[in-house]
């Protein structure tokens, strides 16, 4: 063990001080905050040992908001850097690092999580069922997440950064190249995230699979329901070839095999390869069930059914097959002949047919509508020509011959922003909105809303678009700086205006959190959009055990029909029954730690600490072997008591009200 | 699944049996007995091996049998079809054009 404890914490950087100051200080706050509160035990029982799927679902939103904070920063910097030319804000080093945890943040850890999140929370109440397949196996889920986020986001205090982009490309990645311990980070972190990940789609495929009610065929199952079943087949696929390659990875870099040097026999462009074959479909892992939360708002506020449900469905499928066969498109440069680069050429320009289809799907079904200019509509509405945008310059750069110019320019950089950010972040925000009162009972703002909505569309768009014409004068990606004679300084300036405006844009997302936690209406129903899904016949915030007897499905938009023909809205009091719901767990909890331990000592390679982390890992099986705690029930007369509760209030939804 | 195979003549497995004799001795006849190329004899031999592995799956395994059949066979098609992109993609991009020169 060569322990350089010099090296130990980042120094020598104000930025960074300041970051480890205001670390150590939000730390010790929380922690007086809570006992101040008194709130320890309420945190343990209510949150850290919870198998709720509702309250996972929050937790893996809350983090996804704070890491939505946090990549924003790196964001936001790298934006300051190259305001003007040849700025000395952030220097080489450090710029390589900001934008590497900028994009391994933005996907792993804020789309990632925010998008599970919103599927824990609404999955289960969608298809009409009382929890996931395996709540506990959820609850580990988070927490894997959570030990992943949480030992990729210290790099930046402790150790370093990985500072070789979020692709982590061979030979840079390697020890020869890259020996600080900052991409250790990569390779351990994201593993630690990933297999939480893998379990999370396991899970949905089975809750989807197994779990829905009685009467939801396939094909009455909730556009959302679909993709979010499609995404978790995805992730089953895909997610494994990213585990294998950071564990080559791993071995590489902790014990010194050479699966991608090239002078040891071994292949750089196999890691390329590798993490394409998981990267690509992993956008689409992202951008999916995004689809399925647009389709979800623009029927319920043009107030129709969705348009051309079937051929949705095909797309989606469709979409995630192709997803399988297009990962050359992002290293067509590396010269694997025409006949490679145009077999993945046309793969990837037919991913544009399913996405027209479902593009003209959503217009189709706003045409001759009721349409309700709500904040989650807006941001559907504002998806739409934001993300064609991103898809036409999509097909741009899926032609191999044109890509030899675009590849590695702002033009591709401005090109994923334009299909991520509409098709993850917008997606988010709407989801958000519209299943807030679900989740919390109360509606977010309207008015603070639409300035949160048009804020941050405007500025999302002059930060992005001028980076198409940067990219198309030949302005590279990842590079800190440019010369004043290269021209760029305005447009870049531009750009970094933009971003300060999407800044405040998200800053006004946070304050309408405040505002709505403080000052909004309790007193909404609990289905105040009108809207066609079960997850609406039920109390907001959701009960415990979610429904009191399960629904029955008789058509699509099952909860619409409920409405109309007034069925199955109220219930009697001898339906109800004592109901079985499964226990908390602290073992979930305490596996994220051991991860968290074994894999910072990983990360620092300190073998005989990480050995005996380790232990804790395997205890923690053990003993979940070992435990036989098969739940407990709530009784008939309190879910009785609850239901009075919420369905006597006034306005409550007892017969048809549109 | 059971009440089929016990009632009468087990037909289908007798026909399994004789076909994956068939194959079996065809590909001990290819590999021993021609002077066709070495490389043209493994394609052959590893088609009929593939071929001989679909045909017990179904003749002898019942993987289209009982309340999981559909369900076996969508599963062994998606691992299939994985296996195939994720191994024989990787090998036609790594060994195509001046990447493996």
């Amino acid at each position: 063990m060569n322990i350089k404890w010099d090296e130990f914490f980042v120094t020598g950087d104000p930025l960074i001080l300041g970051a480890q100051i205001s670390i150590v200080l939000t730390m010790v706050g929380i922690i007086a905050l809570l006992t101040y509160l008194k709130r320890w035990t309420w945190l343990w029982r209510e949150w850290l040992t919870t198998v709720d799927h509702k309250r996972i679902g929050i937790m893996y939103i809350l983090s996804g908001v704070v890491m939505f904070f946090r990549g924003g920063i790196d964001g936001l910097m790298m934006k300051a850097q190259t305001a003007v030319p040849e700025n000395e804000f952030l220097n080489a080093q450090h710029y390589n690092e900001v934008f590497t945890t900028h994009g391994v943040i933005m996907i792993l850890f804020m789309a990632m999580p925010l998008l599970i999140g919103i599927m824990n929370v609404i999955i289960p109440l969608q298809i009409g069922a009382r929890d996931v397949a395996f709540p506990q196996l959820n609850a580990l889920s988070f927490w894997l997440f959570f030990s992943g986020a949480m030992l990729f986001n210290i790099s930046f205090v402790i150790g370093g950064s990985p500072d070789a982009g979020w692709t982590s490309y061979f030979p840079m990645a390697g020890k020869e190249f890259s020996p600080s311990i900052g991409n250790n980070y990569y390779a351990i972190a994201i593993q630690i995230a990933g297999i939480g990940t893998l379990i999370s789609g396991i899970n949905f495929i089975v809750t989807i699979l197994k779990m829905r009610t009685k009467g939801m065929t396939l094909m009455k199952m909730p556009m959302f329901s679909w993709t979010t079943l499609i995404t978790s087949i995805i992730i089953v696929a895909a997610f494994p070839i990213f585990t294998v390659a950071l564990a080559l990875m791993t071995f590489d870099r902790l014990f010194g095999a050479h699966f991608f040097t090239v002078s040891g026999g071994g292949m750089d462009m196999l890691w390329a390869n590798l993490f394409w074959l998981w990267g690509h479909p992993e956008v689409y892992i992202v951008v999916l069930p995004a689809f399925g939360i647009f389709s979800e708002i623009v029927s319920t506020f043009s107030r129709k059914r969705l348009f051309g449900y079937t051929s949705m469905v095909i797309a989606v499928a469709g979409i995630a097959f192709l997803s399988m066969l297009v990962w050359v498109h992002h290293f067509y440069t590396m010269g694997s002949g025409p006949a490679v680069n145009s077999v993945f050429s046309l793969t990837t320009m037919l991913i544009a047919v399913p996405t027209g289809i479902k593009m003209f799907n959503w217009l189709f079904t706003m045409r001759k509508g009721r349409i309700n200019f709500s904040t989650p509509m807006l941001w559907t509405l504002a998806f739409i020509p934001c993300f064609l945008i991103g898809g036409t310059t999509g097909v741009m750069l899926a032609m191999a011959a044109a890509d030899f110019q675009y590849h590695n320019t702002l033009f591709l950089v401005a090109h994923f922003h334009y299909t991520l950010i509409p098709g993850v972040v917008f997606a988010v925000f709407a989801a958000l909105y519209y299943w807030w009162p679900k989740m919390f009972g109360h509606k977010l703002n309207e008015k603070i809303g639409k300035w949160h909505f048009w804020l941050f569309v405007i500025g999302f768009n002059f930060t992005f678009f001028p980076m198409f014409f940067l990219g198309l004068d030949g302005a590279v990606r990842r590079s800190f700086t440019y010369s004043a004679e290269s021209g760029y300084g305005p447009l870049f300036l531009l750009s970094a205006i933009g971003s300060a405006v999407l800044a405040i844009g998200f800053a006004m997302f946070v304050y309408n959190i405040y505002w709505s936690i403080r000052h909004a209406d309790r007193n909404i129903s609990s289905d105040p959009w009108d809207a066609r899904t079960l997850e609406w016949a039920t109390a907001s915030p959701v009960q415990d055990y979610n429904f009191a007897k399960l629904p029955e499905v008789k058509t699509l938009d099952a909860f619409w029909h409920m409405k109309k023909d007034n069925e199955g809205l109220t219930i009697e009091d001898k339906e109800i029954k004592d109901i079985h719901m499964p226990n908390n767990s602290g073992i979930p909890f305490f596996m994220g730690v051991v991860f968290t331990v074994a894999g910072f000592f990983l990360v620092f390679e300190w073998y005989i600490p990480a050995a005996i982390a380790s232990l804790g890992i395997f205890a923690g099986l053990i003993i979940r072997s070992f435990d036989y705690n098969d739940g407990h029930h709530i009784h008939a007369e309190d879910v009785r008591k609850v239901e009075r509760k919420w369905r006597n209030r006034k306005g409550e939804v007892h017969k048809h009200v549109g | 699944m059971s009440s089929n195979a016990e009632k009468g003549f087990p037909i289908s497995h007798v026909v399994g049996f004789l076909i994956s004799l068939i194959l079996t001795f065809a590909a001990a006849w290819i590999a021993l007995k021609t002077t066709l190329s070495i490389k043209v004899i493994m394609w052959i031999i590893g088609s009929l091996a593939v071929f001989q592995a679909g045909l017990q799956l179904v003749m002898f395994m019942h993987m289209t049998e009982g309340e999981d059949g559909k369900v076996n066979i969508i599963n062994i098609t998606y691992g299939a079809f994985m296996a195939a992109v994720i191994v024989l993609g990787s090998i036609w991009v790594l060994t195509s054009g001046h990447a493996a020169h």
